[in-house]
């Protein structure tokens, strides 16, 4: 199984900033990998360096194992997908869709082009839009023309640059299925950079959480989300509740700020010392009592959101601060709908909530 | 205010409907109108030394429209690519190049040419093996370098606004699909700017076409069209004068409006297409 790209200590300065750090990656032939993190993370270098649009300062990008260094993007077997979409405004959608099948030596005759043109087009569902004139479309149209421009050349790998940013949400939700209905029956490696969490968890098979330049996790959506390898990550992908803490030398004793103390069960590679403690918002179950033996904290309630099938609660616990609860709704009776200002006990599993040392929040 | 208003566009306005009013007067003296004719548009028309004056005027025009449409452009595309501090200097320059007054950019056009001229024709003198050597003077050459030297600057400017909306976007799309460079700029950039390229030689070729003060520095034994007017005026205002000033007006408006129509603001239904990243 060879990789269709692969990043060897890959590092990008501009002038004396540092954009990307010794980054190492590998993506397997026909995955969908996500470059998620904040803006300025590196995520867009990245991908820029995989079209060739940057060079990296140093280290190698290899594209199906040959190495790209110095290679411009017109001899790169890549395609991409602008955030703006970058479509030509003096040519129609058939003439944008062909702009690349025209380009390739040998020729490619004229016949063949409307041929693949037409059939990328029926792919991304604009049959009836080859003659348009660009502006006449929609944003969502344009998109898609966008996107029939990139796959109509069977690229190996396909760069999409935070694709979906423009898109209202409900178009956004309608593309995301598509683009991974496309993906797999293309079988191209997709890579997808984006700053929305959810878009790159629904989307992916593969999530490469980012920041400041280096690559924090690289694992599947459902292992950066329940298994985070540090703080980041914990707060990047998904919302956690922090809470303060000092592991106690016995290594599963955590004597919290109020003083109070949780039994976390053994910890592998965490160290007695300054420790925090997070708590995914949906892990935690707000009930109007403590159940007898139920581990967690007292607190009022200080504001309810709705949101249709799930609600959000803040609940304020003295001498830990603000907490956040999502609360699925199938498990609320009516009776159970808690009011703010109410004193409620939240209960979470301490033995599988994640612990971090404090410094792996930078 | 509406009054006051209306007396400056008439004091505008006013001289120059005369001059075509009374090119169209039947009479030959200036002061009454007495009917209506187009004999004196015949008549400058079969006057040789305004036909001669009119085609200099065109070739001039032309050619250094031409040179400065090329040249400009070229220039733009170079800027584009230029560091942020080096393309403000030369924004500077361009600026700077278009409010020079006429009559400096006349004199100093003379003085570098004649003293080019006085450095080169000896040498040619000295090296050429024949006995007549070829002498360099002022004339169409030396129009045109003046012309086309100045009305670069705004071509280069006109040009320029176009590529900056242009953005970066799609000449990387471009380059994604597989076009070189050249092939980018023959079938993206080339399409998109050359509105602007016509419309910046248009404006160079009614500036050329205008232009009295440079050229009386510079035509050495040449007469271009205003030359002509202005020499003929010492001897009187003719109707045939008249004649040829509506001519060059109405010349220069359409080309001043063809100019502005074609470096016009497009409106799009979607900003997405030219939105910069």
């Amino acid at each position: 199984m060879h990789n269709d790209i692969e990043f060897r200590s890959v590092t990008k300065n501009y002038g004396a900033v540092t954009a990307v750090s010794d980054v190492d990656l590998q993506v397997p032939k026909g995955a969908f990998l996500a470059l998620l993190g904040p803006s300025g993370c590196g995520k867009t270098t990245c991908l820029r360096m995989i079209g060739g649009f940057e060079q990296p300062t140093s280290g190698t990008v290899l594209i199906s194992g040959r190495e790209m260094n110095g290679i411009a993007p017109y001899r790169r077997p890549v395609n991409m997908v602008f955030q703006h979409y970058a479509l030509f405004p003096h040519l129609n959608v058939e003439q944008n869709v062909g702009y690349g099948l025209k380009q390739m030596r040998p020729r490619i005759e004229a016949s063949e082009i409307a041929r693949k043109v037409a059939l990328a087009l029926e792919m991304v569902r604009l049959g009836g839009f080859a003659q348009r004139r660009v502006h006449e479309l929609s944003g969502g149209q344009q998109q898609r023309v966008a996107l029939a421009r990139a796959i109509v050349n069977k690229p190996a790998v396909l760069l999409l640059d935070e694709p979906l940013a423009a898109l209202d949400r409900k178009l956004r939700t309608a593309m995301q299925i598509e683009l991974q209905t496309l993906q797999r029956e293309l079988g191209i490696t997709f890579v997808l950079v984006t700053h929305d969490q959810e878009e790159a968890l629904s989307m992916a098979d593969l999530v490469c959480v980012m920041n400041t330049g280096s690559i924090r996790q690289l694992g599947t959506p459902q292992e950066v989300y329940d298994h985070p390898t540090d703080l980041f990550v914990a707060d990047f992908v998904g919302k956690t509740n922090r809470v303060t803490a000092t592991l106690e030398t016995d290594g599963r004793t955590l004597r919290l700020a109020d003083g109070s103390a949780l039994n976390v069960g053994e910890r592998r590679g965490m160290t007695a010392g300054d420790a925090i403690l997070a708590i995914r918002p949906e892990a935690i179950r707000v009930d109007r009592h403590a159940k007898p033996g139920a581990t967690g904290f007292q607190g009022t309630v200080t504001n309810r959101i709705f949101l249709g099938s799930t609600a959000e609660y803040s609940v304020a616990v003295p001498g830990l601060g603000d907490f956040l609860i999502t609360s699925d709704r199938r498990n609320l009776h009516e009776s159970e709908l808690v009011e703010p200002g109410q004193t409620v006990f939240l209960g979470f599993d301490p033995t599988t909530a994640h612990l971090f040392p404090v410094s792996s929040s930078a | 205010m509406r009054a006051l208003v209306f007396a400056l566009y008439l004091f505008l306005y006013a001289p120059i409907a005369l001059v075509v009013l009374f090119s169209f007067n039947s009479g030959r003296n200036a002061s009454e109108l007495v009917g209506f004719s187009t004999q004196w548009y015949g008549r400058a028309l079969s006057n040789p030394f305004l036909m001669d004056a009119l085609q200099t005027s065109l070739i001039v025009a032309f050619t250094s429209a031409s040179l400065a449409a090329i040249f400009g452009t070229m220039a733009a595309i170079g800027l584009e690519r230029l560091g942020q501090r080096t393309r403000a200097v030369f924004d500077g320059l361009l600026s700077a190049a278009i409010v020079v007054p006429g009559v400096v950019i006349g004199i100093a056009t003379l003085v570098a040419l004649v003293e080019l001229f006085s450095f080169l024709n000896p040498a040619i003198a000295a090296v050429w093996p024949g006995t007549d050597p070829p002498k360099l003077g002022l004339g169409y050459g030396s129009i045109v370098a003046a012309h086309g030297l100045f009305t670069m600057a705004l071509v280069t400017m006109i040009v320029r606004a176009r590529l900056a909306s242009l953005g970066r976007d799609i000449i990387d799309a471009s380059s994604d699909l597989y076009a070189t460079p050249l092939t980018t700029f023959r079938e993206i950039v080339l399409p998109q700017i050359a509105p602007s390229i016509l419309a910046g030689f248009l404006l160079a070729f009614t500036f050329s076409f205008d232009d009295f003060i440079i050229a009386f520095f510079v035509a050495g034994s040449r007469t271009t069209l205003p030359m002509y007017v202005f020499a003929s005026i010492r001897r009187g205002i003719t109707p045939e004068i008249n004649a040829i000033a509506t001519i060059v007006l109405v010349a220069s408006l359409v080309l001043i409006v063809m100019a502005r129509f074609l470096t016009r603001e497009k409106k799009l239904k979607s900003g997405a297409v030219l939105q910069k990243a």
